[in-house]
């Protein structure tokens, strides 16, 4: 399998010109918060390969991947809470706004390493990919799968919602983070910086396509496949399939994590609600959509979603959530390989297997 | 003067404690050092006269007064008086007219007293327990002989007992009752009045006579508490456990039976909380007297609604998804979607007002708990369901078709077993469980569009923990699961307490993956 | 010198005794039919030396040195034990080349497979293989192959683990009468260097096989030897025809 196939050179093609060409639209053809949204979409897009990544490949339906998403982006919203410093609503130097209205006197030993931006890009990979270590090891090892792992993932972030709304965590309970000022010095909200976040969610949409294709090309990628189609056997090849779920599992848990660092700076909060069961289930469609094992595809249903989304709930607010519904029931049912699958099976069929037919 | 007054009251007293009328201790009031009108105070309230009450109160008011022009004991209310023994109006009166009759804080706190006891002399035994606790509550030495008095006539028993216990709590702080007076009056208040009796006993750890009766009848309400509080928590757990087992059952019916997990159940049991509404609405417009009916005219409704769109997502959605157990998850969860913006746009996305019939009102003592009727009702309900579906899956012949198809899908198909018809049918009963479940629970919670996502993640960990179309596996996951979060509350608080129980299930899998009672055979395993 | 010893093994599913007492002993380089009934217990048989599941009682070792009973389906994998199911179960989405790639002989832990497939060794290897196998077309996903095709691709995938135990489920089945000759006769090829158990119906497979058998019924050993001698056995010959 090759590294850049067809489908990823023009999703790849496409993205470069959509990151050059909007900001340049932004103003005159596009409303002056283009940038801000395209950002957003991409940041999504990042979520759904990491989603398709375990579940095109791996056949890991998770419903909770939105929980890594979320714990990516609070970590970030720790640091840029921190950078609020002495300009918050109490003037506390030390202490966020929430923190001094409980009465708390000291940062918690989780937000020390919160101020430094270096230990907050690592903790952005370490956190959720430590939960989804933790949990992956657990759940893989008990040879739970299928609707199984399915419902525990909705269980974990489930359960970390939960967990999040509770004042008492310390990360502003059912407010959660928000009012933010800047980013190493530079204020989120001038054009500058929301110019630089959006090239650099193109970047990192980018770089987590190729890197999950540099994972599905490789031996490992094919091994994946086997599990995927036929578990029980690749264990009698002598793979620990357990081991090399957890590996992707893990991985795509820290992409995740990537992409909702990204997303809360551009959007300026993140709140438990991000947690919510329905926002991963809604990942999900998003994958089967454009293509469930295909990357390139799961990318483009995000933003396909994302943009409809924008403007059902701009012209008919009360219609959005019948499309949706209806968008689950008739991808499933009619558009099974999603909308990359289906162009892929327009082509003449070909003895060489490029892309995994999921 | 003086000393011939004491003398003449000396002997007068005697004689006027024997015959003496209520209108001459009246009229002695003013008269005499502040101990004798104590002792008058007391036998004014212990007469059972109806006019000792206004009498008393004037007296501890400071309004009762001797008026100058003619001697007469009146009561003054805003510059008008009232004769005190015959209730007669005296005219108005300013203060140079009268001498009120004085009292100090001393006699202030007898009065009090005694005006606490006349209720023990009152006509109807009600209002003789009444006054019995109140004496209770605050107990007054100077009481006891009222009490006593009241007590050796007093017939009914319920104030028998009241006056009792008021006497046994007046003993202990009375400072010249005898030590085994005050040992039996512990014993008495510790037995008959529990954790109320807690701030009674309390003081008396320090009396060395009594406090190691007093400690010990402390350690045994102690105990006696935390056995209320674990029966407390037992119930409530059970009744979480009943809740859950109506919203989970099924859930599991339907996962057992056809493999796939409906995301759209949540809505269903939403569907039939609104069922409910709806009739209540109806019934409230047009035939406000069939309230009490209403439930039972909900249910069939809900049931009948409920499986027919249950019915329909199986012919129209599963059925085409076959073997393709996420995809239908997915699929169910854009029809989940859909009911709840359906349900927000015809009802708004409001709570929704359901009451309960009056036979599910109020609350009843059981064992020392208040159990309220709504929930002993549900659980009643719940566990008629699991009965019913017991009898389906085991007497009919369907039960048995359901039975084979979860067990052996392709072996109860080369049987002749139409395992389409199955899934049908088995889809919509579960649906109509649902629809069922949500009449119970609209009695106990507020019903909105989005009552069914509140109970969708439970009634999936009830499934996993259970073992999925297992009918008694559904039952314990349920009931354990709610124990377990009752217990868990207390200690850590509503959510935390959720928290940590889908942790120990994800922790559960690990040891029993199919869940408690899983459906076995070497097909399944396979 | 013994390969495999399965000693008074027992296993019940939900109080159905489907191994009942076991004793079987394979020495090394031996080829042996086991054949019997249906619901002999064949396959669980097999289960249980591939640790897919636990015994109920009793011990099985490979080897003489390695208890079966401790490992699941990837470590026995990994000792040597290589099985070839009765259904053959090829990756479909895969091809030819690439199922053949995954049983290769090589480390399978998650590192290795980043760095990527084994080499030119394992092109060769492969090349051999499905010359051995005659499956001409290395590109051809797995899935467009016929059954008979994909029963040859798992016997090559099997041979490509290098296992020193074969457990080979009915290989027979589906085949053409040729096929089932080509088979017998690359099984008793490889008899010597590894250690091979075949479990089959067809009688005349069993028959070119030309090895020991052992007759399995309710999950308990009935009758051992060669074929002439076993089938004249009156017990066996009761549970085969029935009364």
């Amino acid at each position: 399998m090759r590294l850049i196939d067809r489908n990823m050179t023009v999703f790849l093609g496409g993205l470069f010109i959509l990151t050059v060409a909007i900001p340049l639209m932004q103003g005159n053809i596009l409303p002056g918060y283009a940038i801000q949204l395209a950002g957003k979409y991409l940041c999504y897009a990042l979520l759904a390969v990491a989603l398709d990544l375990v579940w095109g490949y791996a056949g890991i339906l998770s419903l909770g991947h939105g929980a890594f998403f979320a714990l990516g982006a609070y970590v970030m919203g720790m640091h840029l809470m921190r950078e609020i410093g002495a300009r918050g609503v109490y003037a506390n130097p030390e202490l966020p706004d929430f923190m001094v209205f409980l009465n708390w006197d000291s940062l918690p030993w989780y937000w020390l390493a919160s101020g430094s931006f270096a230990a907050t890009l690592a903790l952005i990979l370490l956190v959720p990919g430590c939960l989804a270590f933790v949990f992956g090891w657990f759940a893989f090892r008990a040879r739970v799968s299928g609707v199984y792992l399915s419902i525990i993932t909705q269980a974990m972030t489930y359960a970390l919602m939960l967990a999040f709304f509770r004042n008492e965590m310390g990360f502003g309970g059912n407010n959660g983070l928000t009012d933010f000022k800047d980013l190493l010095g530079v204020s989120l909200s001038s054009p500058e910086m929301r110019l630089v976040l959006f090239i650099a969610s193109a970047l990192a949409l980018a770089g987590g396509l190729l890197l999950a294709r540099a994972i599905t090309a490789s031996h490992l990628g094919r091994v994946l496949v086997a599990i995927r189609d036929a578990e029980s056997r690749t264990r009698f090849l002598g793979y620990r399939v357990e081991h090399y779920k957890l590996f992707v599992w893990t991985v795509s848990a820290m992409m995740a994590g990537v992409a909702g660092a990204l997303y809360v700076p551009q959007v300026g909060i993140v709140n438990p609600g991000e947690f919510a069961p329905a926002n991963s289930i809604e990942v999900v469609i998003w994958v089967a959509l454009g293509g469930r094992g295909t990357l390139a595809g799961a990318a483009l249903g995000a933003i396909v979603v994302a943009l409809a989304r924008t403007l059902l709930t701009g012209w008919l607010p009360d219609a959005w959530l019948y499309a949706l519904g209806a968008l689950f029931i008739l991808v499933t049912l009619y558009l099974p390989k999603g909308i990359v699958g289906a162009l892929g099976d327009l082509r003449p069929a070909r003895k060489q297997s490029k892309e995994v037919p999921a | 003067m003086r000393l011939i007054r004491l003398i003449l009251l000396c002997l007068i007293m005697p004689a006027a404690a024997l015959a003496q009328s209520f209108e001459e201790i009246a009229r002695a009031l003013p008269e005499g050092s502040y101990d004798d009108r104590a002792d008058r105070v007391s036998a004014l309230a212990s007469s059972g006269d109806p006019r000792a009450e206004a009498l008393l109160t004037a007296l501890v008011g400071g309004d009762l007064a001797v008026l100058k022009s003619d001697g007469r004991l009146v009561i003054v209310t805003d510059g008008s008086a009232t004769d005190a023994l015959s209730g007669d109006p005296a005219g108005s009166v300013t203060r140079r007219d009268v001498t009120p009759v004085r009292v100090n804080n001393n006699l202030r706190g007898h009065v009090r007293a005694a005006l606490g006891t006349l209720g023990l002399v009152a006509e109807s035994p009600a209002a003789r327990t009444r006054a019995a606790a109140q004496v209770e509550a605050a107990p007054d030495p100077a009481q006891l002989s009222a009490l006593e008095a009241a007590l050796s006539r007093e017939t009914d028993t319920k104030a028998r007992d009241a006056l009792e216990i008021a006497r046994a709590s007046v003993l202990l702080v009375a400072p010249d009752a005898t030590p085994d007076e005050r040992a039996e009056a512990l014993a008495l208040i510790a037995e008959r009045r529990g954790a109320a009796a807690q701030v009674r006993i309390r003081p008396l750890l320090s009396d060395p006579a009594l406090k190691d009766a007093a400690r010990t009848a402390l350690a045994d309400i102690e105990r006696a508490e935390a056995l209320r509080g674990w029966g407390l928590t037992l119930w409530q757990g059970l009744s979480l456990g009943s809740v859950l087992l109506l919203a989970a059952i099924g859930l599991s019916i339907t996962f057992g039976v056809c493999g796939v997990i409906n995301m759209a159940h949540g809505e269903l049991v939403m569907l039939g909380a609104y069922t409910t509404f709806m009739v209540q609405e109806v019934i409230r417009t047009h035939a406000p007297g069939l309230f009490d009916w209403s439930l039972a005219i909900a249910l069939p409704l809900a049931f009948l609604v409920t499986a027919a769109i249950g019915i329909a997502v199986e012919r129209g959605i599963v059925r085409r998804l076959y073997g393709r157990p996420l995809e239908t998850l997915l699929a169910t969860w854009g029809v989940s979607l859909i009911l709840q913006q359906a349900v927000r746009s015809i009802f708004g996305p409001n709570n929704r007002q359901v009451g309960n019939p009056s036979w599910m009102s109020g609350s009843v003592e059981v064992l020392g708990l208040s159990l309220t009727w709504n929930r002993i009702w549900i659980m009643l309900f719940a566990l008629a369901v699991f009965g019913f579906l017991m009898l389906v899956l085991r007497r009919t012949a369907l039960g048995l078709q359901m039975r084979a198809v979860t067990q052996n899908r392709a072996m109860a198909a080369e049987m002749g077993i139409r395992t389409g018809r199955v899934d049908a049918l088995t889809f919509g009963l579960g649906a109509g469980i649902a629809g069922l479940a949500g009449v119970a629970l609209s009695q106990i919670d507020n019903v909105s569009p989005n009552l069914g996502q509140g109970y969708i993640v439970d009634s999936f960990m009830v499934v996993v923990f259970g073992g999925a179309g297992s009918l008694w596996g559904t039952l314990a996951g349920a009931f354990t699961l709610g124990i377990v979060n009752k217990l868990a509350e207390p200690l850590a608080g509503a959510m935390l307490a959720k928290v940590m129980i889908l942790i120990f299930i994800i922790l559960f899998i690990q040891k029993r993956p199919r869940g408690l009672f899983p459906t076995r055979g070497r097909a399944v395993e396979g | 010198m013994t390969i495999l010893n399965i000693d008074s093994v027992s296993k019940s599913f939900d109080g159905f005794r489907a191994i009942n007492d076991l004793n079987l002993a394979i020495d090394k380089g031996e080829l042996r039919a086991i054949i019997g009934p249906n619901g002999a217990g064949k396959t669980t048989m097999m289960d249980l030396i591939t640790g897919r599941i636990r015994p109920d009682r009793g011990t099985l070792f490979f080897d003489t040195t390695h208890d079966l009973t401790r490992l699941d389906e990837a470590g026995t994998a990994r000792l040597g034990i290589g099985r070839k199911f009765q259904k053959p179960t090829v990756i479909e989405s895969l091809t030819v080349a690439e199922n053949i790639d995954l049983a290769l002989a090589g480390p399978r832990d998650v590192w290795s497979a980043l760095r990527g497939p084994h080499g030119k060794s394992a092109v060769k290897e492969r090349a051999r293989l499905l010359d051995l196998v005659r499956l001409p077309d290395p590109d051809l996903l797995a899935g467009a192959l016929s059954h008979g095709q994909k029963q040859w691709l798992e016997i090559a995938m099997l041979l490509a683990q290098k296992p020193r135990l074969l457990l080979v489920d009915e290989p027979a089945a589906g085949m053409t009468d040729a096929e089932t000759m080509r088979t017998a006769e690359l099984l008793r090829s490889l008899a010597g260097e590894h250690s091979i158990v075949v479990v089959e119906h067809d009688m005349d497979f069993v028959r070119a096989l030309d090895c020991r058998v052992t007759v399995l019924h309710q999950g308990h050993v009935l009758a051992e030897g060669p074929l002439d001698h076993v089938s004249r056995n009156p017990e066996v010959i009761d549970v085969y025809l029935g009364r």
